[in-house]
C-alpha cells in the first residue's frame, strides 16, 4: 500500500507520539501514514505541534486526548490548526510565521528525523563532504568559503574562511576544530534547535572545516543543560562513524576526522574561545590574554579553529549550492541568513531565520505578528547580554553586523527581545547586568568589580535613590570595563547600560530626577491608588491582594494601605472598572 | 626564567621614543627601555602574565582596542602610546574599582609603606572613594605558624596561585568560586595547614598587597628582649646579610653582616651568633654522612640535602618513599639553636630555659621548622624560640629608632660566631653543594681541593649538574631549586631505584625557593632575576672576603667538636644535630 | 613528644587516605575516561549523576585516579554552576530567569516560591524536599514564565497556581 500521508509530530512529549501511532493503528492507517518525530518547529509558543503532509496543515496546542478526533476527521482544520489573532484561520498553505523566512540553517529542522542518518542523507546530507574530499583541494575549499562571504554566527562575525586559512597556514603535527555549542545567551536557542533537529549538518560542517584547516580532530563543546542535543549529537557521531562518513579514512579518500563530545557545566563565559579551551582541557573556564590566538595555539597547544553551531550548519549548504549562490543572499557585507530567537512582547515567539538585510520591523511585525495586546513597541534588544537596545525609530534598519553595531548593539548569537511600553530600560539593564555579574569569571578586576558596581548603581536608581552623579558614574565604569576587561564578556557587559543611556536618557532622568518609572516597572517608584470616584466597591481587588491591604465596605470606595502595599499590581489588573491607578 | 639566548631584535616606538628589544619582549618591558613605567598590579617578572588587573592597558597605533602591555609582545614598527588622558582615566577608574573592594586598612596593615596597591593609589592621587564600598566578609586563615592569609585584602591578581602551582608545583592554593565570589583558598575551603602547603612563603613574597603575609612575631621578640629573666640570643642566616639593607633603600646584594651584628646588640641581644657558623657545622655532619655512604654504603646514595624545611615538608608529603635518602643532619638554624641552649648555655652557666633564642631567616618555612618534630626540642626546650624573617627584622630595626646608616661594624660573639666562605654560600642555590664538595674532598683525600670554586653548580638554571673527580672517584651531583624543578631529578632517582640501575647522582641539593634562600619567602619584596643575581653576587663576594673558605677550617667548629660533641656523627652529635622524617598526608581534612 | 618551655607541641596527625570503593559503574566510567584528554569535567558530571553532588571523599578519589591536585579539582567544581558540593533536595525547582521569563515576571515567581518554601535561591528546605535554583533559559521561552521541577516543565506559570504545583511534589 502506498504511503499517502506523512505526519511530523513534535518530540517534546512522547505521549503525543504514542497517542498518534495508536490512533492510526486502531484505524488501520499505519500502513499508509508515516509518522516522524521531529524537534521544535521554531514555533515554541506552542506546547504541542504537528504538521500534516501533503495538506501542509499545522496543528498546535492540542492534547494527546484530542488526537483521535483529529485522525477521525482526516485532519480537517479545527480549533487547533494554526491561527493568528489577525487572521482567524489559515488552513493549508504556508503559515504566516514562515512567510518572510528563508531556511538554510534550519532547512532540515522539523523536516527530518534527527536521529536518522538516512533522513539526513536523503536530504543531500554528506554530499558536500563527499564532493570536497573527492575533488577539491584545501585552497579550493577556502576559496569557496571566501566566495560565500560567510561570517561567524557566534557573535563577532569574523569571516569563517579566514579562520580556517590561518589554521591551515600554521605548521603543526595536529590541529583541531571545535564546535562551539555552549549557547549561553539567556533567551537564545538556535544552536540547540540545530543540534536537536539536524545534528549531522553540524558534523558535516566540522569535517569540511577539518579538511580545509588540515585538522584530524574535532570536539563539540556542548552545554550540559541540553541533554537532548547531547544525546542526538552522540548518536549522530556514532552513526556517521558507522557509515564511514567520519573517523578513519573517510569514504576511502584517506582523510580522517574524529569528533568527540565534551560538556560544559554551566558557565556562560566558556563560550569565549580561550575559556572554552581551558574548559575542554579540564580547567576553570577563565579566559587568557590573546595573542596567542587559538588558531595558532589553542586546545592542548594545537592550532584550533572554533566555530559556532550555526556557522557550521551553513557550510554543507554552501558547498551544495556554491559560494556564489550563497553570497546572493543578504547584504553587501553580511551574507546569508541569520537565525534569531524572537521573544518578548511579540505575538509569535520562536526561532526565525531571515536573510540578512531584513528589517527589524519586518521581523517583529511580519514574522512575529506584532506586539502582544497591541501595545506600543518601545525597542528591540539584540545580542543578549553583550548587546544593546535599538529604539523604535530605528526599526527600519536592514539587519547586518555593521548596522547593528552602528546602532550601539550587536548581532550577537541572535537573541532578539521585543520590549513594549511597559518595559523599563533601567529594569532591563539590571536584568542583563545581573546575568553578566553572575557569569563573570572573576578573573579581571574591571569586569569582576565593575559589573557589581554598575548593578548596584542601577538598583539604587530603580529604588528611587539615584543621584545625578550616578549617571556619570555609570558611564565612567562602563567605559573602563569596555576598555580594560580581559575578554568579550567584560568588554561588552556594559552595552545594555550604554545603549539604553543612549536612547532613553530621559527615562533614566525620570528615575533619578523625578523618582518616577514611566513604564511602571520599578516597584519602589510606583504607587497604586484607588480612585474613589470610579470605584464601585466590588471588592475584587481586595480579594486578589496578596497582602490584604485593601479595605472597604461592599459597594463603597475601597482604599489601599500604602504602608503595606508590596506593589504587585494585582489590584491594577484585577479591577474591571479601571478604578486602580498607577502612578 | 634564565633569559634565553638572544634572538632577533625588534624596533618599535614607545611614546615616540625609538627602542630596540629582543623579539618576544613584552611591551611592558620594552617601555622600561624608553624610561616609561606602566602601572601594573598583577604581572610579575617571575610569572607568566595573567592579564587580570587591567591597569597596564596601552594603545597601539592602528588597533581599535587597547591591549595589555604585560601580555602583549612587541612587533616590528609598533607604535605604542602608554600614557594619555584617556588611558589615565581608565586606569584610575579601574584602580578605584579595586579600592572599592578593598579595606582601607593601611595603618594597621603589614604592607603599610610597602604595598603595590597603596603606592599606586598614592601615585594616582586618589583622594575619595566614589564607588560604594563593597567588602567580602571572609575570615583570615591563621592556621599555619608561617603565614597569614587575609582574603579581605586579596585583589585576586593570581600571583600566589601561579607561584604555588607553577614555580612550586605544590598546588596548595587555587581560585575557588567564580565572579565576584571568587577567592583564593586551599582545596575546597580548608585551612592552609590542612593542605599540602610547604610554607615556603613564595606566595607572600609575590603578593602585591597584604593578603598573604608572614606571621608577624616582632612583638614576641620585643617581649623576650624586655623580659629581665631572659637571656636573648640571636642568629642570622646567610642570605639575610645580602638583602637586609634593601629595607633601607640600599641596592640588592650589599653585604651588611657587621652592621647587623651591632644592630642586634643595640636591640638588646646578649649574644650574637651567626647561622653561617652552623652552616659550617652542617657541612661537617652532612659531609661526613656523605663520605661515609660514598665509601662504605654506596647503594644508599644519593644523599639529599635537608637544610630547607619547605623542601623537607615537600619530600615528606610528595616523595615520602625517598625519605631514606634524606640527610639526617638538621638545618643550620636548628643546629645553632640546639647548641645555644646546650653547649653555650652550659658554658655560660645560664639555665637553658632562660635562653631566649631568636633567629633571623630569609624564610617563612623556618617558622614552621622550629616545631616540626620532637628533635627540634633536643636541648630539652624548643631549640629556637622565635623566627623572624628579614622583612620583620627590617620593621623591627625601624621601630627601634636605630639609625642603620650610621651603625658601626662589629663582630659576632665567639664560640658560635665564626664562619667560613663555605658557610655563607649556603644562602645561594648550589651553595650547600659547593661547600660540601670543598670539605668532602678533604674528608676523603685528606688533601685540599685545588680550585674550590665549583662554578657548575652556581647560577639560576633550574637544575644544575656536575661531576667531581675526587681522586679517581667520580661523584655526580645535582642541584635543583624552585620545587617545580625538582620533579625531573627525583623521578630519575626513583626510576633508577625501582629498576635497580645505578643512581644518576650521588649527592643532590634542593632548595625550595628559586635562587635559593637569597630569594626566600621572607626576604624583602620585589624579587626578580635581576635582584636574585645581585644577591647571589653578594653571597659569592662574601665567600671571597673570608680568610677561610672551607667548613673544616672553621676553628670554632673544630672547637665545639673537641670540647663538646666529640666527632662528626658522634652519639652526642646525633642527639643534638640530627633528625628524622616521616610520611605526611597531603590533606588532613 | 618532648615537653618544652613553651608547652606541648601538637601531636602530629597522620591520615591514611581513605580507601574508597567506588560503585562499579562509576569506576568503570573513570577507567574508560582516565587517559582521554579533557576528562575531568566529564568525570565530575558522572560523579554528580551518581551522588547528586560531589562528596569530598570522591573528589579526593578522583584526584588520585587522575593524578591531579585536589585543589585543581575544587577550582573546577566551584567554577561551574552545575556542580554542587552539598546534597540537593529531593526535588529541584528550577525557575527560569532567562530574558523572556524575566520579562514575563520570573522574579515574582521566585519571590512567591521563596515565600512558600522559606528558602532562597541556592538553598534546600530543612526537610530536604526542595532545592530552589534559578536557571537561564530552559529553551521554551514561548511558554514564559517557565518553572521546571525535576523533569517536568510548567509553562505560563502564575503565582496563584504555584502552591498547587508544589503540592504535587509533597511526597
Ligand atoms: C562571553 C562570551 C560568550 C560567548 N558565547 C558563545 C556561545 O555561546 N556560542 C558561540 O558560538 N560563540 C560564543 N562566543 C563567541 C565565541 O567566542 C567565538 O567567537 C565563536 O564561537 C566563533 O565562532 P564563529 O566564528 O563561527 O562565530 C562568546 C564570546 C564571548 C566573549
Ligand atoms: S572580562 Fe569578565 S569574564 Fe572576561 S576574563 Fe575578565 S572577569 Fe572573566
Ligand atoms: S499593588 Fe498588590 S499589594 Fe498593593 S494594594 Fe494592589 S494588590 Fe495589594
Ligand atoms: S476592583 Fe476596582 S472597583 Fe472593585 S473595589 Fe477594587 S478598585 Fe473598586
Ligand atoms: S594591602 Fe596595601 S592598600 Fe591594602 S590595607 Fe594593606 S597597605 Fe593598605
Ligand atoms: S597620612 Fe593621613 S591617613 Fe595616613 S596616618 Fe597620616 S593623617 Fe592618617
Ligand atoms: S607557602 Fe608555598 S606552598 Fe604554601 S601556599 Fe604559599 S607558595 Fe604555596
Ligand atoms: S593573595 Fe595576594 S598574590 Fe594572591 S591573588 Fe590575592 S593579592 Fe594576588
Ligand atoms: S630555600 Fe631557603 S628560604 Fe626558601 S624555603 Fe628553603 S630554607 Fe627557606
Ligand atoms: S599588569 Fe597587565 S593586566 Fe595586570
Ligand atoms: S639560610 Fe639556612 S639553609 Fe638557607
Ligand atoms: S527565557 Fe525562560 S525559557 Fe527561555
Amino acid at each position: 500500500m502506498p504511503m499517502t500521508r506523512t505526519i511530523f509530530i513534535s518530540d517534546n512529549d512522547p505521549v503525543l507520539h504514542d497517542a498518534l501511532v495508536t490512533a492510526l493503528r486502531d484505524r488501520n492507517l499505519q500502513e499508509t501514514t508515516r509518522v516522524r518525530k521531529t524537534s521544535i518547529f521554531g514555533l515554541s509558543t506552542y506546547s504541542s505541534l504537528m504538521k500534516v503532509f501533503p495538506e501542509n496543515v499545522m496543528f498546535a496546542n492540542f492534547a494527546a486526548s484530542d488526537i483521535a478526533d483529529m485522525v477521525d476527521s482526516d485532519f480537517a482544520p479545527n480549533k487547533f490548526s494554526y491561527k493568528d489573532e489577525t487572521l482567524p484561520f489559515v488552513g493549508t498553505g504556508p503559515v504566516p510565521f514562515y512567510h518572510k523566512q528563508y531556511r538554510i540553517v534550519l532547512r532540515n529542522c522539523g523536516v527530518i528525523n534527527p536521529e536518522s542518518i538516512e533522513d539526513y542523507i536523503g536530504r543531500q546530507g554528506y554530499k558536500a563532504l563527499a564532493k570536497i574530499l573527492s575533488s577539491m583541494s584545501q585552497e579550493q575549499v577556502i576559496e569557496e568559503m571566501k566566495a560565500s562571504g560567510l561570517r561567524g554566527r557566534g557573535g563577532a562575525g569574523f569571516p569563517t574562511w579566514m579562520k580556517w586559512n590561518f589554521s591551515r597556514q600554521v605548521e603543526a603535527a595536529e590541529k583541531c576544530i571545535v564546535c562551539n555549542a555552549d549557547e549561553g545567551d539567556p533567551g537564545a536557542y538556535m544552536d540547540r534547535a540545530v543540534l536537536e533537529g539536524d545534528p549531522h549538518s553540524v558534523l558535516e560542517g566540522m569535517a569540511i572545516a577539518g579538511f580545509a584547516a588540515g585538522a584530524q580532530r574535532g570536539y563539540v563543546y556542548c552545554r550540559a543543560e541540553y541533554p537532548l542535543a547531547i544525546e542526538r549529537v552522540e548518536r549522530a557521531i556514532s552513526d556517521a562513524e558507522k557509515a564511514g562518513l567520519l573517523g578513519d579514512n573517510i569514504l576511502g579518500t584517506g582523510f580522517s576526522f574524529h569528533i568527540e563530545l565534551r560538556l560544559g557545566a554551566g558557565a556562560f563565559v566558556c563560550g569565549e574561545e580561550t575559556a572554552l579551551i581551558a574548559s575542554i582541557e579540564g580547567n576553570r573556564g577563565m579566559p587568557r590574554p590573546r595573542p596567542p590566538f587559538p588558531a595558532v595555539k589553542g586546545l592542548w597547544g594545537m592550532p584550533t579553529v572554533i566555530n559556532n553551531v550555526e556557522t557550521l550548519a551553513n557550510v554543507p549548504y554552501i558547498f551544495l549550492k556554491g559560494g556564489a549562490h550563497y553570497a546572493k543572499i543578504g547584504t553587501e557585507k553580511s551574507k546569508g541568513t541569520k537565525v534569531f530567537a524572537l521573544t518578548g512582547k511579540v505575538k509569535h515567539s520562536g526561532l526565525v531565520e531571515v536573510p540578512m538585510g531584513t528589517t527589524l520591523r519586518e521581523i517583529v511585525y511580519d514574522v512575529g505578528g506584532g506586539i502582544l495586546k497591541n501595545r506600543k513597541i518601545k525597542a528591540v534588544q539584540t545580542g543578549g547580554p553583550s548587546g544593546g537596545v535599538i529604539a523604535e525609530q530605528y526599526l527600519d534598519t536592514p539587519i547586518s553586523y555593521e548596522s547593528l553595531s552602528e546602532l550601539g548593539s550587536i548581532m550577537g548569537s541572535g537573541g532578539m527581545i521585543v520590549m513594549d511600553e511597559t518595559d523599563c530600560v533601567v529594569d532591563i539593564s539590571k536584568f542583563y547586568l545581573q546575568f553578566t555579574v553572575d557569569e563573570s569569571c572573576g578573573k579581571c578586576s574591571p569586569c569582576r568589580i565593575g559589573g557589581v558596581q554598575l548593578l548596584s548603581l542601577l538598583n539604587k536608581i530603580s529604588r528611587g535613590e539615584g543621584e545625578n552623579e550616578d549617571i556619570a558614574k555609570l558611564k565612567q565604569i562602563s567605559k573602563a570595563m569596555q576598555v580594560a576587561s580581559l575578554c568579550g564578556l567584560g568588554q561588552t557587559s556594559s552595552n545594555p547600560v550604554v545603549s539604553t543611556l543612549r536612547y532613553f536618557a530621559d527615562e533614566y532622568a525620570a528615575h533619578v530626577d523625578h523618582k518616577k518609572c514611566p513604564a511602571g516597572k520599578c516597584r519602589a517608584l510606583i504607587k497604586f491608588m484607588i480612585d474613589p470616584e470610579k470605584c464601585r466597591g466590588c471588592g475584587l481587588c481586595a480579594r486578589r491582594c496578596p497582602v490584604k491591604c485593601i479595605t472597604g465596605e461592599s459597594k463603597k470606595p475601597h482604599v489601599i494601605d500604602q504602608s503595606q502595599c508590596i506593589k504587585c499590581g494585582e489590584c491594577f489588573s484585577a479591577c474591571k472598572f479601571k478604578s486602580v491607578t498607577r502612578d | 626564567m634564565d633569559t634565553a639566548t638572544a634572538t632577533k631584535t625588534v624596533s618599535l616606538k614607545i611614546n615616540g621614543t625609538g627602542v630596540q628589544v629582543p623579539e618576544g619582549t613584552s611591551i611592558l618591558e620594552a617601555a622600561k627601555k624608553a624610561q616609561v613605567k606602566i602601572p601594573v598590579l598583577c604581572t610579575h617578572a617571575d610569572l607568566l602574565p595573567s592579564g587580570s588587573c587591567g591597569l597596564c592597558i596601552v594603545k597601539i597605533k592602528g588597533m581599535a582596542k587597547q591591549v595589555r602591555a604585560c601580555a602583549t609582545a612587541v612587533a616590528e614598527n609598533m607604535e605604542v602610546i602608554t600614557h594619555d588622558p584617556e588611558l589615565y582615566e581608565t586606569r584610575r577608574t579601574v584602580l578605584e574599582l579595586i579600592l572599592s573592594n578593598h579595606p582601607d586598612d593601611c595603618l594597621r596593615c603589614q604592607r603599610n609603606n610597602n604595598c603595590e596597591l597603596q603606592r599606586l593609589a598614592a601615585e594616582f592621587g586618589i583622594r575619595e572613594s566614589r564607588f560604594a564600598k563593597k567588602l567580602k566578609n571572609l575570615p583570615k586563615d591563621t592556621s599555619t605558624t608561617s603565614l597569614i592569609l587575609d582574603p579581605q585584602k586579596c585583589i585576586l591578581c593570581g600571583r600566589c596561585v601561579s607561584v604555588c602551582q607553577n614555580m612550586q608545583n605544590v598546588w596548595a592554593l587555587e581560585f575557588i568560586g567564580r565572579g565576584y565570589d571568587m577567592r583564593i583558598a586551599p582545596a575546597g575551603d580548608i585551612k592552609l595547614n590542612d593542605s599540602p602547603c610547604i610554607k615556603c612563603g613564595q606566595c607572600s613574597a609575590h603578593c602585591p598587597v597584604g593578603a598573604i603575609v608572614e606571621k608577624d612575631e616582632v612583638e614576641k621578640v620585643w617581649e623576650g628582649l624586655r623580659d629581665p629573666e631572659k637571656y636573648p640570643v640571636v642568629q642570622m642566616a646567610p642570605a639575610v646579610r645580602v638583602a637586609f639593607a634593601e629595607g633601607f633603600g640600599h641596592p640588592s646584594g650589599e653585604i651588611v653582616t657587621k652592621k647587623m651584628y651591632s644592630l642586634f646588640r643595640r636591640l638588646g641581644f646578649k649574644a650574637v651568633f651567626d647561622t653561617n657558623f652552623s652552616a659550617d657545622l652542617t657541612i661537617m655532619e652532612e659531609g661526613s654522612e656523605f663520605v661515609d655512604k660514598l665509601l662504605n654504603r654506596p647503594h644508599e646514595l644519593p644523599l639529599i640535602t635537608s637544610c630547607c624545611p619547605a623542601w623537607v615538608d615537600y619530600l615528606e608529603k610528595f616523595y615520602h618513599d625517598m625519605i631514606n635518602y634524606f640527610s639526617t643532619a638538621k638545618s643550620p638554624q636548628e643546629m645553632l639553636g640546639s647548641l645555644a641552649k646546650t653547649y653555650y648555655a652550659e658554658k655560660m652557666g645560664i639555665p637553658l630555659d632562660k635562653v631566649f633564642s631568636v633567629s633571623v631567616m630569609p624564610c617563612t618555612a623556618k617558622k614552621y621548622e622550629i616545631g616540626r618534630c620532637a628533635e627540634m626540642f633536643s636541648s630539652g626546650c624548643q631549640d629556637v624560640d622565635v623566627v623572624l624573617t628579614t622583612r620583620e627584622l627590617v620593621r623591627m630595626a625601624k621601630a627601634s629608632g636605630i639609625d642603620f646608616e650610621a651603625l658601626p661594624e662589629e663582630e659576632s660573639d665567639s664560640i658560635l660566631g665564626e664562619y667560613t666562605g663555605a658557610g655563607t654560600i649556603f644562602g645561594a642555590t648550589g651553595g650547600v653543594m659547593e661547600a660540601a664538595i670543598r670539605s668532602a674532598y678533604f674528608l676523603v683525600t685528606k688533601e685540599e681541593l685545588g680550585d674550590i670554586e665549583v662554578k657548575a653548580v652556581r647560577g639560576l638554571k633550574g637544575v644544575k649538574e656536575a661531576e667531581i673527580d675526587i681522586k679517581g672517584t667520580k661523584v655526580r651531583v645535582a642541584v635543583a631549586h624552585g620545587i617545580a624543578n625538582v620533579k625531573a631529578v627525583l623521578d630519575k632517582v626513583r626510576a633508577a631505584r625501582d629498576n635497580g640501575t645505578e643512581t644518576p647522582w650521588h649527592f643532590i641539593e634542593v632548595m625550595a625557593c628559586y635562587g635559593g634562600c637569597i630569594a626566600g619567602g621572607g626576604q624583602p619584596y620585589g624579587v626578580n632575576d635581576e635582584v636574585r643575581k645581585q644577591r647571589l653576587e653578594g653571597m659569592y663576594k662574601d665567600d671571597i672576603l673570608q680568610p677561610k673558605r672551607c667548613s673544616h677550617h672553621n676553628t670554632e667548629v673544630q672547637h665545639v667538636y673537641k670540647e663538646f660533641l666529640g666527632h662528626p656523627g658522634s652519639h652526642k652529635a646525633h642527639d643534638l644535630l640530627h633528625t628524622h622524617y616521616t610520611k605526611r598526608e597531603l590533606y588532613t581534612k | 613528644m618532648k615537653q618544652c618551655c613553651g608547652g606541648a607541641v601538637d601531636e602530629f596527625r597522620f591520615y591514611e587516605a581513605q580507601k574508597i570503593e567506588l560503585p562499579a559503574s562509576l569506576q568503570e566510567f573513570i577507567d574508560q575516561w582516565k587517559d582521554k584528554p579533557g576528562n575531568l569535567i566529564m568525570i565530575l558530571h558522572r560523579v554528580q549523576e551518581e551522588y547528586g553532588y560531589v562528596p569530598r571523599q570522591i573528589a579526593m578519589k578522583v584526584a588520585k585516579e587522575l593524578d591531579q591536585p585536589l585543589a585543581k579539582i575544587y577550582g573546577v567544581i566551584t567554577f561551574y554552576h552545575l556542580f554542587r558540593l552539598t546534597k540537593a533536595g529531593k526535588h529541584t525547582i528550577k525557575v527560569c530567569i532567562g530574558t523572556a521569563c524575566y520579562l514575563k515576571g520570573a522574579d515574582m515567581i521566585i519571590e512567591e516560591i521563596q515565600e512558600l518554601l522559606g528558602i532562597h535561591v541556592g538553598e534546600t528546605t530543612d526537610d530536604g524536599r526542595f532545592s530552589l535554583e534559578g536557571v537561564r533559559c530552559l529553551g521554551c521561552c514561548g511558554l514564559a514564565p517557565v518553572v521546571m521541577i525535576d523533569n517536568d516543565v510548567y509553562g505560563e506559570v502564575d503565582k496563584a497556581n504555584l502552591a498547587d504545583i508544589l503540592g504535587k511534589y509533597s511526597e
